[in-house]
């Protein structure tokens, strides 16, 4: 186990499961020559050669269409998409091709790919390339949906991602790629299992891709004031295996889902109504979603931070539903 | 005095000078950690679009590609306005909600530079529509770049372009580059042009480091276009630096970077002018200093102006006089008192 990086990480899990599989090809924008965007294929071109590390014109739907034929005649694909903002162009080819193959041939036709693309805010990259649209995915039957918030995820969950029958959205944080840590000789948890970052009584945050190390802050300022919190990082979102989500709530009673993605609409409104179906009972307080704005990113950086969560608030509203103590600023 | 300030060649001049000036203080606004983010796209090397901007008329619009300030500045943007939008400040064009990638200004026709590779090119067609359908004489022009070839909305946008004979004109500024990848390293057959003339456009090459060259090409398409013959032009230029700040273009060698940057619209400019005696040196160097001054204190007046209020954030997401987002803070406020005992 030695420190690495999150994006040498995902670099690792390309190159190890290329190695393993002769059948993965990379294709994208700037994958080979340039090295990604965010450097995550830095040297595969050079390793793997230009017929599977293949640099493609700026035509979205075409690289995710060519993705899935590719997957249907028996390679396995691992498209990249620069920005997951870009997906727009390219929704068709996810949600009504890649998605619904399986189903709509009787069962004859998968389609194993990987999409493998960024979001989320932090670089001041305005309305257009800072997004989180989860939501988007999680709301298509077809597709599986994998968001690493951790080191060791980045590298397991893209290994498993690999390894999937069907298609697999999975989406990196731009800020996560100089987050430091291990990479845990077995995976942290199974695919589709969610994790507890830190163990706590008191309240339960659930949360996933940056928001969770957000949370976790939170958590060791509540630790300070006598607050234990326990912080589930989904890191799936399709599958999700819920049922660990709702024992933690039986036994805290209380519940927030801290997203970035603008709240209405959310993947944290869809976990909120889960909780609130099967927890009811056993729940001292109302579910709150913690989240961005609803509103575009703005550029100007005071109101980029200002618009998604941060520790601090995520603190304030943990206050209040444990002690009532109301946030000054409310 | 032997400045011609009536000559057209002299005021190209002056305005290529101003935006390779302007893009300098860009590059300094983020080298003073003043810039909102870093995905700031320099038009260094592409000055020739002047040739076109030119030949717009008040009432003609456009939308860019994010590599868009030459092309605004050459519309007559306010370059203050224009820095302090890129350093996200209140005082610019879009009050600091958009930013280098998301200039615009109804006021000057710029429907929006764009961060979606040629995600403003169809907007044209519309323009286009409501210059035919107002029986106005309005061109709508866009511009993007070598990248956006390989995106399919160009083709659909060009053809409804023809088909429906509308007053719209294409300009793709060729830098060689998208990113990293050389336009052969993209296209199977890089023939710009031609795809569009396949189209029934008239389509054209200029070479982009001769602004009079752009603007004879550009003069004959606008007019045509202008009529309701669609066109296509393609200016062929360089990109002197890396993609965004950040990129150092690894991938391209130091002797292509060197002679590529012989190919210097604003430097052949000032040759010719010299050379053909029309402006003399002194002159020339005046219009350069001018162009300094004029963005030193667009790049001061960025750096001392406010950022925008937090409440701000929540306007303009819908029109106003309608109601706004419901903020999060006013959102656990209500669920704070309405819940408490
Ligand atoms: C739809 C879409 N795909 C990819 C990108 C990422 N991207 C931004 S600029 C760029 C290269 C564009 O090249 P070109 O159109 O030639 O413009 P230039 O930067 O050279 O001016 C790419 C791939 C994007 N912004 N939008
Ligand atoms: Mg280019």
């Amino acid at each position: 186990m030695t420190q690495t990086t999150y994006r040498e990480a995902l670099r690792q899990a390309l190159i190890d499961g290329m190695q393993a599989d002769s059948d993965i090809i990379l294709l994208g924008e700037e994958v080979g020559l340039y090295g990604g965007a965010y450097g995550v294929t830095k040297g595969l071109i050079d390793m793997f050669g230009a017929h599977r590390v293949m640099d493609a014109p700026i035509s979205e739907p075409a690289i995710i269409g060519a993705a899935i034929g590719a997957a249907m005649t028996g390679l396995r694909p691992v498209a990249e998409l620069m920005y997951v903002d870009f997906i727009g162009m390219a929704m068709d080819q996810l949600a009504n091709q890649a998605a619904k193959s399986r189903y709509m041939f009787g069962g004859q036709i998968g389609v194993p790919m990987v999409l493998r693309t960024q979001g989320g805010t932090g670089r001041s990259a305005a309305a257009q390339h800072s997004q989180s649209l989860e939501a988007w995915m999680l709301h298509v039957p077809g597709l599986r949906l994998v968001m690493p918030a951790s080191v060791s995820d980045a590298y397991h969950l893209l290994r498993q991602a690999l390894e999937q029958p069907d298609p697999v959205v999975f989406i990196e944080h731009k800020g996560l790629y100089t987050l430091k840590g291990d990479i845990t000789a077995e995976p942290e948890a199974p695919w589709g299992a969610p994790l507890v970052r830190r163990a706590g009584d008191d309240l339960t945050i659930v949360t996933w891709s940056r928001m969770v190390h957000e949370a976790l802050a939170a958590a060791a300022a509540l630790a300070d004031v006598g607050i234990t919190a326990e912080v589930i990082d989904l890191r799936c979102l399709n599958p999700l295996d819920d049922a660990m989500i709702f024992a933690s709530v039986a036994r805290t009673g209380r519940a927030m889902i801290v997203t970035e993605a603008v709240v209405t609409g959310s993947v944290a409104s869809d976990i909120a109504a889960r909780i609130g179906e099967r927890c009811f009972d056993w729940l001292e307080e109302p579910v709150l979603r913690i989240g961005g704005e609803d509103i575009p990113i703005p550029v100007s950086p005071a109101l980029e931070r200002g618009s998604i969560p941060s520790a601090g608030l995520i603190a304030d509203a943990a206050r209040w539903l444990v002690r009532r103590e109301a946030p000054q600023w409310a | 005095m032997t400045e011609r300030t009536n000559s057209g060649a002299v005021a190209r001049y002056r305005m290529m000078r101003r935006i390779r000036t302007f893009e300098e203080r860009v590059g300094e606004l983020f080298l003073k950690g003043e810039s909102a983010g870093s995905m700031l796209h320099l038009s260094i090397g592409e000055e020739g679009v002047v040739g076109l901007t030119d030949l717009m008329r008040a009432g003609d619009t456009f939308t860019t590609h994010h590599r868009g300030h030459g092309v605004f500045l050459g519309r007559g943007a306010d370059p203050a306005r224009m820095m302090a939008e890129i350093a996200g400040k209140e005082t610019g064009y879009c009050r600091g909600k958009g930013g280098s990638m998301h200039i615009a200004d109804r006021a000057l026709g710029h429907l929006g530079a764009n961060a979606i590779v040629g995600g403003g090119i169809p907007h044209v067609v519309g323009a286009g529509i409501t210059a035919r359908n107002r029986r106005q004489d309005h061109v709508s022009v866009a511009f993007f770049g070598d990248g956006a070839m390989s995106q399919g909305i160009l083709y659909e946008s060009m053809n409804m372009a023809a088909l429906w004979h509308l007053p719209v004109l294409f300009c793709c500024i060729n830098n060689q580059y998208g990113m990293g990848t050389r336009v052969d390293r993209s296209a199977g057959r890089v023939a710009f042009a031609e795809r569009a003339r396949a189209f029934g456009l008239a389509g054209e090459t200029v070479d982009g480091a001769d602004v009079e060259s752009v603007y004879q090409a550009a003069h004959t398409l606008m007019a045509s276009a202008r009529s309701g013959q669609p066109g296509f032009l393609e200016i062929s230029a360089f990109r002197f630096f890396g993609h965004a700040r950040m990129d150092k273009s690894p991938y391209r060698t130091p002797e292509e970077e060197a002679e590529g940057r012989l190919r210097d619209p604003v430097a052949r400019a000032r040759a010719t002018l010299d050379a053909e005696d029309q402006v003399s040196p002194a002159d020339l160097d005046r219009i350069d200093a001018e162009a300094a001054t004029e963005m030193d204190a667009a790049l001061a007046s960025a750096i001392a102006a406010p950022a925008p209020g937090m409440q701000t954030m929540f306007e303009d997401v819908y029109a106003p006089g309608t109601p706004a987002p419901f903020a999060q803070a006013d959102r656990l406020r209500a669920i704070l008192y309405e819940a408490a005992p």
